[in-house]
């Protein structure tokens, strides 16, 4: 494929910028200067990137209470993220929902769940609903390795094959659900073979490769979009940091890390765009530099915006207050 | 000599004499030892965690994996299979994580774990401890601060159990584990820290008994989980205003010690229920329906109640504050039911 450089530029300036996101927010969160949960994306760039930029502007996403990336690699105003961690009225639920369920209707993103798999029936049913309505747009939904163990994978995936409904599932296989190692848990082997009873097709892919994502998530999405039927994506990949901040990670073995971070999304897009000549040293520190002076910038912004106005507390609760 | 604990290694403790005490004992959750699959890489692993909150922590090296099983996220799974495990003859005690997570099992505790008994007959029993973590005031949002303890009481079949102090923490779970029947069993994620008065012994309190955790004469505050740490706070502020309280935890929700409630409303004719959950069909609305149902002409002024309010628990601390009852919320509560009382007095003396 021929690589145009500002879409090269495009892959890029989203992964730094969800690398320089998660950083800050772990340091301001060891720093005591967040509250709640961060749970961080570090280290599975690629997979956010490399699919959400193959989406059209219509299409929807579902995500987790992991769902930074997703929200960055979708473009979400950086203010409004922030404004959502630090719980201000600028932030994208205006401040209800937190570092967890930090999401952007209006990008098509319809939510960060807090609940494992629970984001995957509802993205079979917006894709079911575009489908009715005459729409080609398709869904996906973002989950971890150990979401395949909730009913609500298994009656997603089911009803999906059955109804047509344009939804791509997207496991990012980080190798634990929270400190429970893939190996011991996915007793399937792996969740490509988890599709196929349900004749759903499946792919598994190198996740911290942003071109192979990119590339399989090309596929896919077609694939959904002209047949209407539900597709699923394996992404293999490490989640460099614990759970959460604060995890201790001491089940993890000491070489792990270091061995995955040999392989990092950002290094392997910096080798392979940089060998050819595609793109130079210099084009990608310049927009890395960008990155981290707008995400400073909106940390920075976020930390002057008001707080919420007592009376919000009660609204939203239903469509109309009674 | 008093041994100081807190509520988490209280009911670690607990957790390990069951397990001496009963080889049917076994524990089963996400993560409750931690680092399963590395065992053989990497020993350090096994047990690091012990839970999110470190309550499980150590067991696993004492008990092995058999009984301290870390389970996939599969709740309906391993909530269904201990309810089988429990018919069977076993004493399984599952963890669900977070009460907001119970709605993946739930099938499994509303139509089989709390009716198996009751529609068999009488032929079956379920003796397991479903042992949960509730909360709000932990930045956590909507999906992981919820309490839900009336969801459960309001189910026939199953009891519910929510310690305050680590002695009751102790001694409540190991009458739990010992109950023949479903026990939800509550822990409040603010409160594991909270530390008091262990014995190193096993002992239990029957389900079912209420504590007065502080007597007075003027006024009943029921307080609910941590809210009775609240009520206390309260009850020192109005002592200074030369208002005596009287604050009671309930400590099981079902079975509901209402005797002790009851007498003590009937005693100081005024009653402020503090139950940080939402209001509708609540312990507060439960526990004031039951005296005006039976305390209605011993009460001298109106029940009261501070709660959380009718909307899922934000996450923006300053809105988050407003959700959880405080102490100035509980002494206006209980300052206008007196003055309510006051004013009715008043009224009747006048002949109004
Ligand atoms: C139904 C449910 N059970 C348990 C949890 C607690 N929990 C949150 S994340 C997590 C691990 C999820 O692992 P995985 O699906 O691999 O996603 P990852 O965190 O690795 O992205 C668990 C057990 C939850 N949020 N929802
Ligand atoms: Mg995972």
């Amino acid at each position: 494929m021929i690589e145009d450089r500002d879409t090269l530029l495009g892959l890029w300036q989203r992964m730094t910028r969800i690398r320089r996101f998660e950083e800050r927010a772990s340091t301001d969160k060891e720093a005591d200067l967040l509250e709640g949960y961060i749970h961080n994306y570090s280290g599975q760039e690629a997979i956010a990137t490399g699919i959400i930029t193959q989406l059209r502007a219509d299409d929807w996403i579902t995500s987790t209470y992991r769902n930074h990336g997703h929200s960055i690699a979708r473009d979400v105003p950086l203010e409004a993220m922030t404004g959502e961690l630090l719980g201000r009225t600028t932030g994208v639920c205006g401040g209800k929902g937190g570092s967890m369920h930090a999401v952007d209707q209006d990008l098509g993103m319809i939510g960060g769940m807090g609940i494992v798999a629970g984001g995957m029936p509802i993205a079979a049913g917006a894709a079911l609903a575009a489908r009715r309505r005459g729409q080609d747009r398709v869904a996906v939904t973002f989950f971890g390795d150990g979401a395949v163990h909730q009913g609500a994978f298994h009656e997603s995936m089911t009803f999906a094959a059955l109804f047509n409904c344009p939804v791509i599932f997207v496991c990012e296989n980080n190798l634990y659900a929270e400190t429970t190692a893939v190996d011991y848990h996915l007793i399937a082997g792996s969740v490509i073979a988890m599709a196929e009873p349900y004749g759903v097709h499946a792919t598994q892919v190198d996740g911290m490769d942003v071109f192979a994502v990119r590339d399989a998530a090309e596929q896919l999405i077609a694939r959904a979009r002209y047949t209407g039927r539900p597709a699923l994506l394996e992404a293999m990949t490490y989640r460099y940091g614990g759970q959460y901040e604060g995890d201790t990670q001491t089940y993890k073995p000491p070489q792990e890390v270091a061995q995955w971070r040999a392989r990092d999304p950002l290094l392997t897009f910096r080798r392979r765009v940089t060998e050819p000549g595609l793109l130079t040293h210099g084009d990608l520190d310049e927009v890395a530099e960008r990155s981290r002076v707008e995400v400073a910038d909106a940390f920075a912004a976020a930390a002057l915006a008001p707080w919420p106005d007592p009376s919000v507390l009660l609204t939203d609760v239903y469509t109309e207050i009674s | 000599m008093t041994r100081e604990l807190t509520i988490k290694d209280a009911l670690n403790e607990a957790l390990r004499q069951a397990m001496e005490a009963d080889d049917d004992v076994v524990l089963l959750g996400e993560d409750i030892a931690g680092g399963a699959g590395r065992d053989e890489a990497y020993p350090e692993a096994a047990d690091a965690w012990g839970g999110p909150f470190g309550v499980t922590q150590g067991l696993l090296g004492q008990f092995g994996r058999d009984r301290v099983m870390d389970t996939p996220i599969a709740e309906t799974g391993f909530v269904g299979a201990s309810i089988g495990m429990a018919i069977a003859g076993m004493r399984p005690v599952p963890e669900i994580m977070y009460v907001d997570f119970i709605g993946t099992s739930f099938d499994q505790l509303l139509n089989h774990a709390a009716k198996l008994r009751y529609l068999y007959g009488g032929k079956v029993s379920v003796p397991m401890t479903v042992r949960t973590v509730t909360g709000a005031g932990f930045r956590a949002a909507g999906e992981h601060s919820q309490t839900l303890y009336s969801l459960y009481t309001h189910i026939p079949g199953l009891k519910v159990v929510a310690p305050a102090t680590p002695y009751d923490a102790k001694g409540l779970l190991l009458a739990a584990i010992q109950d023949s029947d479903p026990v939800i069993f509550m822990e409040h994620k603010r409160l594991y820290m909270t530390t008091g008065h262990v014995p190193e012994e096993p002992y239990t309190i029957p389900l079912g008994t209420a504590s007065i955790v502080r007597a007075g004469d003027d006024v009943t505050i029921i307080g609910v989980q941590k809210m009775v740490h609240t009520a206390l706070e309260a009850a020192t502020e109005l002592e200074q205003q030369g208002i005596s309280c009287e604050v009671i935890d309930p400590r099981s929700y079902s079975p509901l010690d209402t005797d002790t409630i009851l007498t003590s409303i009937r005693r100081t004719g005024h009653l402020v229920v503090v139950d940080e959950s939402h209001p509708r069909c609540s312990l507060a609305t439960d526990i004031s329906a039951l005296a005006a149902e039976h305390a209605f002409h011993d009460l001298r002024g109106p029940v009261r109640m501070v709660t959380g309010t009718h909307s899922p628990v934000p996450f923006s601390p300053p809105l988050e504050d407003l959700y959880v009852p405080d102490v100035p919320r509980i002494v206006d509560a209980v300052r206008s039911t007196l003055d309510q009382g006051r004013k009715g007095a008043e009224a009747v003396a006048h002949g109004r």
